[in-house]
């Protein structure tokens, strides 16, 4: 509006002298102006204000407590994991409680969601794939307590998952372990660290298999881990992304992916044409899962919301999480077969060989970290 | 006028008219050899199909390779028909709020002289040259929590971005220009003559508008909200940036193609896509239809003028 307020003052028109309509033309312009900047700041808070009055006068039928919805804001590879939790939670949750509960999920790259959810996107849950994504939250958004990784077991991961790499059927390459990612003629496919957690455990793990082979080297390891990265064709900005530029577009010889998401390719588009390889020695990968105090406090959700989360933890949940190809963290309620399909591989956590996510961010994938000086020069 | 406006084609029939002289010219930059000519609209005809046609179809293809069934079913789950509603109400909301404010500055800025006018026409412009992208970043910086508004927001419990409001007002953003820069060339052209004429018969300054100044570019105005319309429904990048991607919430339909062919659900991905490339084939025909009433408007609007100097 202040844009134009004063500007509709100096309109002086071609008929200069012949005042009456020209006034009249005047005011209307400025009127026509004004109230569509108006209405434009008016849409915004009524629409805004309409979705909440559906979400607190929908509350009919039960006689425990209104219907409550549910927003789940979670990283790339967990929709479909999150599909059935949801299904079996609201099942559960409507048997024990009488309460009728929808859940919405949310996906993108880890460090994305987490950002979407510090500016103000509602998440009741996060369930990003690494803890220094959450220790974002509540650090700059303040939404939930500084400790809140010893709020549920086992550091707040109810799964864990691994690297793996996923080659075209037969491995024509011959893709064995991580050296062979760094040879002359190999195109290896991953995320862009910056933005997806999936890649910066791709990253760290092929680093660490380097401190492991070079005897605590870094200044090898980096040497390895830029060869490595010299050998990427497309860096996409999600590990769903990275899936599908080389299940779906064919580029690239080997893909550096979640277990669960390696297990789901071979299973959603065929055996046929993928096969997982398991490297010697790879990264032990937690994503962790807490609830935002502050924003399902705002709707009566706080209950559901932890409800939810203690869900991933009960036999059925970690059934649930086993069938999806995670690995539970309490494997005795899983599913035997779905155990067993998921090899026996050497783990090394981050905190291990990086001290924590804060260090190995601070170090690797800063602005001006490691990372970018090792991919800065190639563009 | 009429003549040396219309293409080389239309000139043919007419040329005994002209005159020998000109017939001649005309049949030598015509009349290449045949073999020339087969490989220029060859080429042409190659390219285009290969660009524009094969897609099109590859898009109906793929949405209809699992039968009717499967592509029917993709339309009528909650999360699709919750995106299709997205989009329609975005659209229902920027369209007409641009057809206003485009009909007001146009109106401003072609018949009316005033201080700041080039700051204006900047100004729409602004929407065209930033990219997407940064639009919607525009509104996480304004209204997101860490951003200008975004404390006093929340504290009223007003959600802007992560929200349909948010995804309104980046469409809004991106939408801003296509109505007055459809109008203003036109509305230039026709000068301000008709609306001295009526002002001067005693005409008030809305008679004005609504019986002389709007009839004279209804063809235009309607052809710059197809425009704003199709960009309104097919906008990815600035939506992107403010919908928080909830599913069956804040997905409008590009982002619920994306969705399903992240989800490895490419059947269904297709037949989303191709409701959107339906959308713009139906944009396309409309348009086509319009663009022959502006010409027509446009020929009007140059006569009289053509015939005063």
């Amino acid at each position: 509006m202040p844009v134009f307020g004063p500007q509709s003052k100096s309109f002086a028109t071609l008929t200069e002298g012949r005042n009456l309509p020209l006034n009249a033309i005047r005011a209307l312009a400025s009127i026509v102006l004004s109230t569509t900047l108006v209405a434009v700041a008016g849409c915004g808070a009524s629409s805004a204000s309409s979705e909440n009055a559906t979400q607190t006068t929908s509350g009919k039928g039960d006689a425990a407590k209104p219907p409550v919805q549910l927003l789940n804001v979670s990283y790339d590879p967990t929709r479909e994991l999150y599909l059935a939790v949801n299904k079996a939670f609201v099942a559960q949750w409507k048997e024990r409680t009488g309460q009728t509960v929808t859940i919405e999920q949310s996906h993108g790259g880890s460090g994305k969601q987490a950002r979407a959810v510090i500016d103000g996107l509602k998440g009741d849950v996060v369930t990003l794939a690494l803890s220094y994504d959450v220790d974002q939250i509540a650090e700059l958004g303040g939404l939930f307590p500084k400790d809140w990784q010893q709020r549920l077991p086992n550091n707040s991961c109810p799964y864990t998952s691994t690297i793996v790499f996923l080659v075209r059927k037969g491995n024509p390459k011959g893709i064995k372990d991580w050296d062979d990612l760094v040879k002359d003629g190999v195109q290896v496919i991953t995320p862009n660290p910056k933005t997806s957690g999936g890649a910066r455990y791709n990253y760290l793990a092929a680093w660490g298999y380097a401190l492991k082979k070079y005897g605590n080297d870094d200044a090898k390891a980096k040497e390895f881990v830029a060869k490595l990265i010299k050998n990427v064709p497309v860096l996409d900005s999600g590990a769903r992304g990275s899936t599908t530029t080389f299940v779906q577009n064919g580029i690239g010889d080997v893909l550096l992916a979640w277990e669960n998401e390696a297990f789901l390719a071979v299973k959603e588009l065929g055996p046929e044409k993928f096969e997982i390889v398991t490297p010697s020695v790879s990264i032990l990968a937690e994503p962790p899962v807490t609830v935002v105090d502050k924003n399902a406090a705002s709707h009566d959700a706080v209950e559901v919301a932890n409800g939810y989360l203690k869900f991933l933890y009960s036999p059925e949940g970690q059934k649930i999480v086993a069938k999806n190809f995670y690995r539970p963290s309490e494997p005795k309620f899983a599913d035997g077969e779905d155990i067993k399909r998921l090899p026996e591989i050497k783990l090394f956590t981050v905190n291990e060989l990086f001290g924590s996510w804060a260090n190995a961010q601070a170090t690797h994938f800063a602005d001006g970290g490691t990372f970018d000086s090792i991919y800065a020069p190639q563009k | 006028m009429s003549v040396g406006g219309s293409s080389l084609a239309g000139i043919q029939p007419n040329a005994s008219l002209v005159g020998d002289d000109i017939t001649g010219r005309l049949k030598r930059a015509t009349d290449e050899s045949k073999l020339v000519k087969g490989l220029l609209i060859g080429t042409s005809l190659g390219f285009l199909t290969l660009v524009l046609f094969v897609p099109l179809v590859a898009i109906f293809a793929e949405a209809l390779r699992k039968g009717i069934g499967v592509f029917l079913a993709s339309f009528t789950n909650h999360a699709a028909l919750s995106a299709i509603w997205l989009t329609v109400l975005t659209s229902a909301i920027c369209v007409p709020l641009n057809v206003v404010f485009g009909l007001a500055s146009a109106w401003a800025i072609t018949k009316f002289q005033f201080r700041g006018k080039s700051a204006l026409i900047t100004l729409i412009d602004l929407p065209f040259a930033v990219s997407p992208v940064i639009s919607g970043l525009i509104f996480v910086l304004l209204f997101g929590m860490q951003g200008l508004l975004g404390p006093w927001l929340r504290g009223h419990d007003i959600q802007i971005i992560f929200a349909a409001p948010g995804i309104v007002l980046a469409t809004l953003f991106v939408t801003f220009p296509f109505v007055a820069r459809e109008l203003i060339p036109l509305m230039q052209e026709q000068g301000t003559d008709e609306e001295l004429a009526a002002v001067s018969l005693g005409a008030s300054g809305w008679q004005t508008f609504w019986r002389v100044t709007l009839p004279n570019v209804k063809w235009a105005l309607l052809y710059g909200v197809i425009l704003c319309n199709a960009r309104a429904m097919g906008e990815f990048g600035a939506v992107s940036v403010v919908s928080g991607h909830i599913r069956g919430q804040t997905n409008t339909l590009p982002l619920h193609v994306e969705i399903l062919y992240n989800e490895y659900n490419f059947a269904a991905a297709f037949a989303v896509a191709s409701l959107l490339a339906l959308l713009a084939i139906l944009t396309l025909a409309a348009k086509t239809v319009v663009e022959w009433r502006v010409r027509r408007e446009y020929a009007q609007a140059l006569e009289p003028t053509g015939a005063e100097e």
